[in-house]
């Protein structure tokens, strides 16, 4: 039995960070939480725009809600973090659902102006204050952190563990869901939705799902973020902020976990190797998904199923 | 009274603006099926070249205002049709048979690109137009008081699209426009240069963002190189509330737009103003997706 290029890469990337801790200092420590905390919300978002092809450009919102649930909650009733991530992850699930249920039938452009629409009207509402719950443009402090057996996760290298370990767990999620009947399903939506529909797949209830799924991912997510900033503001769920996620799953390759992976560690941990790459980095990814879609639309790493299918047929 | 009659004025300013951005958005869906998701872009390089052009040269050049002003727009609008031409021949063209999300993703592209592009250049802070470049007359009419300024916009913007109506409508290459919206491979075989349209319509698009990009930089005084999405945005709403696909349509939604954001700004709130606008969106996207004036979207499957 050969060992899939895609076992082989997170093999070697689950080595590598197990080990790096011991090398390096606080501070790549933190910038490696950062990479982490966009590999969950490009996966998050990747179940979306890669699995089902829907384009939403306004993940972040989803984020926001789980991190302002998961500071309000806090603040008020001083839940458990472990309790309040999934609080958080349901809740954005449930908007994820409830918003994008009305828009799910539009085509593919016109959703990604209306899901851009949808970042900024949640950006604004937090900026607005409603109901004096999200602090307006200052944001909300968040005191209270994870626990683990008694451990309280505060320090850079106890936040490493934490993230890491739930892209490990997500990731396990992720793969057993790509080869499970909605993962099929999903993808026969994005290739056809027509035809799929027409073999008794129903395509509504498959993008739904999708959208939740994503959505709560990225709300559980926000919980983390809420722990490790301690201060929550609009000016963190940007339009701008979308848009570098987006560009995550475009540049990895649509649908494909290592891509996310790579990209959103192009994306975090690049800057801060090179200094001068930083300011550039917007610029260059802009120019990154030009040439792409020209030269190599498939991504970075192009997600492989199709051909391992066809690989398997060919002896029969 | 008073006060609904200053809002509209106000609305019909920026409605104005809108439609001017709108039309771009329009002309290159109608033709390419596209959204330009860089179109935004194009208008706020528009703006900046159009302020460098009054901080630098035209500072102290000595001729009179209203040449200074012309000339500066001049300048902004060639280089953002040059842009516009450039970028669809290095982004859009390669992809012209590809699947449309690709365009879509390459467009996004452009969009980044373009705006880093102005914050490397201009810096990451906002860039004031100089005060002495915007006419400072104002008027009061009954108590609504109404400035040069804003006649201006609503004027130069009313003549352009007049002009470009009687363009797409009269002109033999107006006609290549329309033949070309409605199928590529027909007007071809009618000898039509679908390449050269395109082209026509990114210089046309640009130009008139640009245009817009100056006007809003007079009016406002203050540009930004995030302006380009939040502008974009709301024209490209608009261009749907209008019809996509349909020039004149660009023009009324876009002033209807103009008035319906600064009537709720006025009697709503104004915090929550944007939040109407892409609430309009959303409704009318999933409502009437083919605006006031789009009766024939038959969508090939």
């Amino acid at each position: 039995m050969s060992v899939s290029s895609n076992s082989m890469f997170l093999l070697v990337l689950a080595a590598a960070l197990l080990v790096l801790p011991f090398f390096v200092s606080d501070y790549w420590i933190d910038v490696c939480v950062f990479w982490g905390i966009n590999v969950l919300l490009g996966l998050s978002l990747n179940v979306i725009v890669g699995e089902v092809g829907l384009f939403n450009m306004g993940h972040t919102a989803f984020y926001a809600i789980g991190a302002y649930t998961t500071a309000i909650l806090s603040q008020r009733f001083g839940i458990n973090m472990w309790v309040l991530m999934l609080v958080s992850g349901l809740v954005s699930a449930l908007a994820g659902y409830v918003l994008t249920a009305p828009i799910m039938h539009l085509r593919g452009d016109y959703l990604l102006m209306v899901t851009v629409g949808l970042n900024e009207i949640i950006r604004i509402t937090l900026i607005n204050n409603p109901l004096d719950l999200t602090g307006g443009p200052n944001g909300l402090i968040v005191m209270d952190q994870f626990r683990f057996f008694g451990r309280v996760v505060q320090a850079p290298i106890d936040f490493y563990w934490l993230v890491w370990g739930c892209v490990a767990v997500l990731l396990f999620g992720l793969f057993r869901l790509q080869r499970s009947r909605i993962g099929r399903a999903w993808n026969y939506v994005r290739e056809d939705a027509v035809a799929a529909e027409a073999t008794g797949i129903n395509t509504r209830w498959a993008k739904s799902l999708a959208f939740m799924l994503g959505a709560g991912i990225a709300g559980a997510t926000g919980t983390i973020y809420a722990t490790k900033m301690m201060v929550i503001s609009p000016d963190s769920f940007t339009f701008a902020a979308s848009v570098t996620l987006f560009a995550i799953v475009i540049l990895g390759g649509t649908g494909s976990i290592p891509g996310v992976i790579l990209a959103s560690g192009a994306m975090m941990v690049l800057p801060e190797l090179m200094r001068d790459f930083a300011q550039y980095r917007m610029l260059l990814f802009g120019l990154a998904m030009v040439l792409m879609m020209i030269f190599r639309p498939q991504g970075l790493w192009p997600s492989t199923r199709w051909s391992t299918k066809l690989r398997e047929g060919d002896g029969q | 009274m008073v006060f609904f009659l200053s809002q509209l004025v106000n609305g019909l300013t920026v409605g104005a603006v809108y439609a001017l951005i709108a039309l771009g958005y329009t002309m290159v869906y109608g033709v390419m099926r596209l959204i330009n998701f860089a179109h935004g872009d194009f208008f706020m390089m528009g703006s900046y070249l159009g302020y460098t052009m009054l901080v630098t040269v035209l500072a102290n050049s000595g001729l009179p205002l209203w040449l200074v002003l012309l000339a500066a727009t001049v300048i902004a609008t060639i280089g953002v049709a040059l842009l516009g031409v450039f970028v669809e021949r290095v982004a859009y063209r390669p992809l012209r048979r590809s699947s449309r999300l690709a365009a879509v993703v390459s467009a996004l592209g452009v969009s980044q690109f373009l705006q880093n592009a102005a914050m490397l250049i201009w810096g990451a802070r906002f860039q004031a137009y100089p005060p002495w470049a915007s006419p400072e007359t104002t008027w009061r009419i009954g108590g609504v008081s109404i400035s040069l300024m804003q006649l201006l916009i609503m004027g130069i913007s009313l003549a352009l699209m007049v002009a470009l109506y009687l363009f797409v409508q009269r002109t033999t290459a107006g006609m290549a426009i329309r033949a070309t919206a409605i199928d590529h491979d027909t007007a071809r075989l009618m000898g039509i240069n679908v390449d050269n349209v395109i082209t026509l319509i990114f210089i046309i698009g640009p130009a008139l963002g640009a245009i817009a990009g100056v006007l809003l930089g007079l009016y406002y005084r203050q540009i930004h190189f995030t302006v380009g999405w939040s502008y974009g945005l709301k024209a490209f709403t608009a261009a749907i509330l209008g019809g996509i696909g349909n020039i004149p349509g660009a023009m009324v939604g876009g002033l209807l737009l103009g008035i319906l954001e600064m009537l709720g700004a006025g009697y709503i709130s104004a915090a929550w103003k944007d939040v109407m606008v892409f609430g309009i969106l959303i409704l009318l996207l999933i409502f009437r997706p083919t605006g006031i004036l789009g009766e024939r979207v038959a969508e090939k499957v």
